[in-house]
């Protein structure tokens, strides 16, 4: 394909709508928050927000919901990043639901995700008094979100309506609210997951070494690699194996799957995308527990 | 991308890099196959990971049957699976060597006209699916006039289902013809018509052997070949400023991105509505200084002058400005269940502007399957009309068809917060009311604006501070007088301690103001440069042609041209103000 000197490849038109995002919240909205998940995801929209302020600083605090059974590589990489970009940073757990002994073996999945990420996340927003939060979901990740708007309406609890979004058309967007309700905003919208991978490999976006392949201790379960960052994840007569793995996508460790791959460098881990074209959702536990399951969360709040 | 080209990551890194982006938006009816097309484009072309073929096969949904359904890849929520069609706007995306692809996937039942408004409006290109067993239906009608209506450049008609009708020919024929008479009416320029079948695959990766008639693309390969982009305007830099980026007192830069046109370094701007004039002294983005920038980068201008400008200001080109008014004839599509009211306030959204604004008459309503105009005296939920739009302060735009981003906006109920409606603001061509009777009505009840005197005086106002003879200023202010402009000359021996005011007045009434003087420099010459603003004041030094007053008028003339204060054409300065 011949490209005069004025076409512009998708990737900087992808960057260019993500940007035009950025400031229209940043305009609109007495106090914006960023969602930090400390994933890929967030990495590029950290990145994203740089570029729609400079030279300025990024005008909102980045707000990570930590329901302590994050991974340490993880931790350490935020305190790291955000202070290396001179973000503010502010960490929310829930802390009375960590105190009644919240775990994903004792609750199941639902039930832990329901109480620190969902509920964690809600009343994080409340603390803050946000008005509007960013987030780093794609519609191309799961079905349910093809439908999501860039400007997704939360009413007071937080709870999202599929039949009730406001139509979005051109780069126009709605961001009137009443006291008390919500936007969260999705500036990577467009973006497939490749496009996130060949832009964190082009503009160099530093990322949490667990997407990277090394040799990993796990528990093997079937197809499932299973980090035994904490105890209480292993079954009567497992043990942990040393395993050449990476993981696909970041949460909490009891549920984040890894796998098998020698991928140490993003276009290798490119590479294996294009050939294992396996969803990066796969491996999350989380969402073989229903049909249709992301679609029931998103109502209650999770992102 | 597949296994049958193989290429090294760096190989595939390199041509991903340059490809470019295509959205373009789907419509069918109910029952013309369009999740089965789009399930085919995404699967054809390995867009769909093989864990979400997985979660098909086990979704426990009754569907039509087969061996695989494309539909279900496509078929989001629950409720949807439980009704069977799409009710929604869903986007997809998926990539071939070429280019990426965004889908905006949108239903065509009669009460969602407002989901294919919406998928249309950021689209390139819009694909309209027709039964082949059917022929050309209301909707298919009602389809391809919000394609044309929503300014998409480009049409492909797919004549879907050939298997059912043995891929006859004569059937192909008659449906293009069908849709052709129609197109016609609509001002559609670019239609392609590719005969298909979805469910088997003829001609929507490959071309199909069961179509030897047909001889143009395939749908892939036209969606891989036709122009991306376009839905941009090259000719009008406009740039509504978004945000103010002031990190220290040293840095004062609009952030915005580029709506249509192009600027470069050191190009002359307009402020709107301050009609302020500056030039562009860098473009800053996080990567590094650019020297030039065109839509839709997204960038921060800097300006020579310290001027005041906000969000909702427009950066524009001086010699194309848009029209700037309170009122404006639009087209508009009505997105909610409370009825479009005449008189009601409502909260307009343009480009970054958002002000109050009533509907002060409903021209007609359009029957969009026989595009007939019906008188209305209001508008229902997915019905499309004309309107007489009056804004509480002056907007700046463009008609729709000239430029998508600036003629574009949406209404939004202040009591509800909903969006209730989108507007594309109506062309000068036949459709606005001449310009003199426009002018009548325009800024009747607001304060006569900058804008407006330039556009009375055809020429922006500047004080040009003139060393050398009297004479000069007095040939030249001859020659600016014949050319329509107001001038007037300040003689040294008129000169005082007033000067500064006297000269900032003249120009703030907007005339060319010519003050003959011994020197450039001076104390009298800063405070008539601050008086009058640093961005209309101009220094000439003509002591050297005191015998040649022809010569140097002509410069002085020359220099007002070349810095945007005098139309170089007959084009832009003005027009439409």
């Amino acid at each position: 394909m011949k490209l005069d000197s004025r076409t512009v490849s998708h990737l900087r038109a992808l960057e260019a709508e993500s940007i035009h995002i950025f400031r229209e919240v940043a305009a609109e909205f007495a106090n914006p928050v960023l969602l930090y998940s400390v994933g890929k995801d967030s990495s590029t929209l950290v990145r994203l927000a740089q570029k729609a302020f400079y030279p300025g600083p990024i005008p909102f605090p980045l707000l990570h919901i930590d329901t302590s059974y994050k991974f340490k590589e993880m931790i350490e990489f935020r305190d790291r990043f955000t202070a290396q970009i001179g973000a503010r940073l502010i960490v929310y757990k829930n802390e009375k639901a960590l105190a009644d002994g919240a775990n994903p073996i004792r609750l199941g999945t639902q039930k832990c995700c329901g109480l620190l990420k969902t509920r964690g996340l809600l009343d994080g927003l409340a603390a803050g008094g946000y008005d509007a939060a960013f987030g780093g979901a794609r519609r191309e990740e799961e079905k349910s979100r093809a439908k999501e708007r860039v400007y997704s309406f939360r009413d007071k609890f937080g709870q999202w309506d599929p039949k009730n979004q406001r139509p979005e058309l051109w780069n126009l967007y709605n961001g009137r609210i009443d006291r008390g309700e919500t936007i969260r905003v999705f500036p990577l919208s467009n973006w497939t997951e490749i496009d996130i991978w060949h832009y964190i490999h082009l503009e160099q976006i530093p990322v949490v070494p667990l997407y990277f392949a090394k040799e990993r201790e796990m528990i093997v379960r079937g197809n499932l690699l299973i980090p035994v960052e904490q105890d209480f994840v292993r079954l009567p007569g497992e043990k942990p194996q040393w395993v050449m793995c990476r993981m696909r996508s970041i949460g909490c460790s009891p549920c984040s799957g890894a796998i098998r791959s020698e991928a140490d460098t993003v276009p290798k881990i490119i590479e294996e995308m294009i050939h294992a074209r396996r969803s990066e959702r796969e491996n999350r536990v989380i969402d073989y527990d229903e049909e249709g399951s992301m679609e029931i969360k998103k109502r209650e709040g999770y992102f | 991308m597949s296994a049958a080209t193989p290429m090294t990551i760096e190989e595939f890194l390199a041509q991903d890099e340059r490809k470019e982006l295509l959205r373009f938006s789907t419509a069918g009816s109910v029952d013309d196959g369009k999740s089965t097309l789009i399930g085919r484009l995404l699967y054809d072309s390995k867009g769909v990971y093989e864990d979400q073929i997985a979660s098909v096969a086990k979704a426990s949904v009754n569907q039509s049957a087969g061996s695989f359904d494309f539909a279900l890849l496509t078929d989001g929520l629950r409720a949807e699976r439980e009704q069977g069609i799409t009710i929604d706007v869903a986007y997809r995306y998926f990539a071939t060597a070429r280019r990426k692809f965004i889908i905006a996937d949108t239903p065509g039942h009669e009460q969602y006209t407002r989901n294919m408004a919406t998928g249309a409006s950021t689209a390139d290109l819009a694909i309209v699916l027709v039964d082949a067993r059917n022929g050309v239906l209301p909707q298919s009608r009602r389809h391809a006039y919000i394609a044309a209506l929503l300014g998409i450049p480009h049409l492909v008609v797919c004549v879907n289902k050939m298997d059912l009708v043995e891929f006859r020919q004569d059937v192909f024929e008659r449906i293009c013809e069908d849709f052709a008479a129609f197109a016609a009416k609509l001002d559609l320029k670019d239609v392609l018509y590719i005969p298909i079948s979805a469910l088997l695959g003829d001609n929507v990766v490959s071309p199909s052997a069961r179509t030897p008639y047909y001889r143009g693309p395939s749908l892939l390969e036209h969606l891989e070949t036709a122009p991306a982009g376009r839905r941009y305007n090259t000719a009008d830099f406009r740039f509504p400023v978004q945000y103010v980026l002031r990190p220290n007192l040293d840095f004062r830069g609009y952030a915005g991105q580029v709506a249509s046109g192009s600027v470069q370094v050191g190009d002359p701007i307009m402020v709107l509505p301050s009609g302020r004039l500056s030039r562009v002294s860098s473009i800053v983005t996080y990567d590094g200084g650019l020297a030039e920038a065109y839509p839709p980068l997204s960038v921060a201008l800097c300006l020579e002058h310290e001027l005041d400008i906000s969000r909702g200001d427009m950066l524009v080109h001086p010699s194309s400005v848009p029209y700037v008014s309170r009122r404006f004839e639009a087209m508009m599509v009505w997105m909610n269940a409370t009825p479009l009211e005449v008189d009601k306030t409502y909260l307009v959204k343009h480009t970054t502007h958002q002000v109050k604004a009533n509907i002060r008459a409903i021209r007609h309503r359009v029957d969009v399957n026989t595009l007939e105009h019906v008188p209305a005296v209001r508008l229902e939920l997915n019905e499309i009309g004309a309107v007489l739009v009056e804004t509480v302060k002056p907007l700046y735009f463009d008609a729709y068809e000239r430029n998508r981003v600036t003629g574009a906006f949406i209404l939004i109920d202040p009591m509800t917060n909903e969006t209730v409606g989108a507007g594309m603001i109506r062309g000068a061509h036949g459709h606005e009311p001449p310009r003199k009777q426009r002018e009548a009505i325009e800024f009747e009840f607001t304060r006569v604006t900058p804008v407006e005197r330039y556009a009375r005086a055809g020429h922006r106002p500047a004080v040009v501070w003139m060393a050398g003879d009297a004479e000069i200023a007095f040939v030249a202010e001859r020659k600016l007088f014949d050319r329509g402009c107001l001038v007037h000359v300040l003689e040294e021996a008129a000169q005082g301690e007033g000067i500064a005011r006297v000269a900032a007045a003249l120009a703030e009434s907007g005339l060319l103001v010519l003050c003959v003087a011994p020197e450039t420099a001076g104390e009298q010459a800063a405070a008539t440069r601050q008086a009058a603003g640093a961005e209309r004041f101009l220094t000439k030094d003509y002591r050297e042609h005191a015998g040649e007053p022809e010569q140097a008028a002509d410069d002085l003339v020359r220099t007002l041209e070349e810095a945007g204060f005098l139309p170089v054409t007959s084009f832009g300065a003005g027009e439409g103000i």
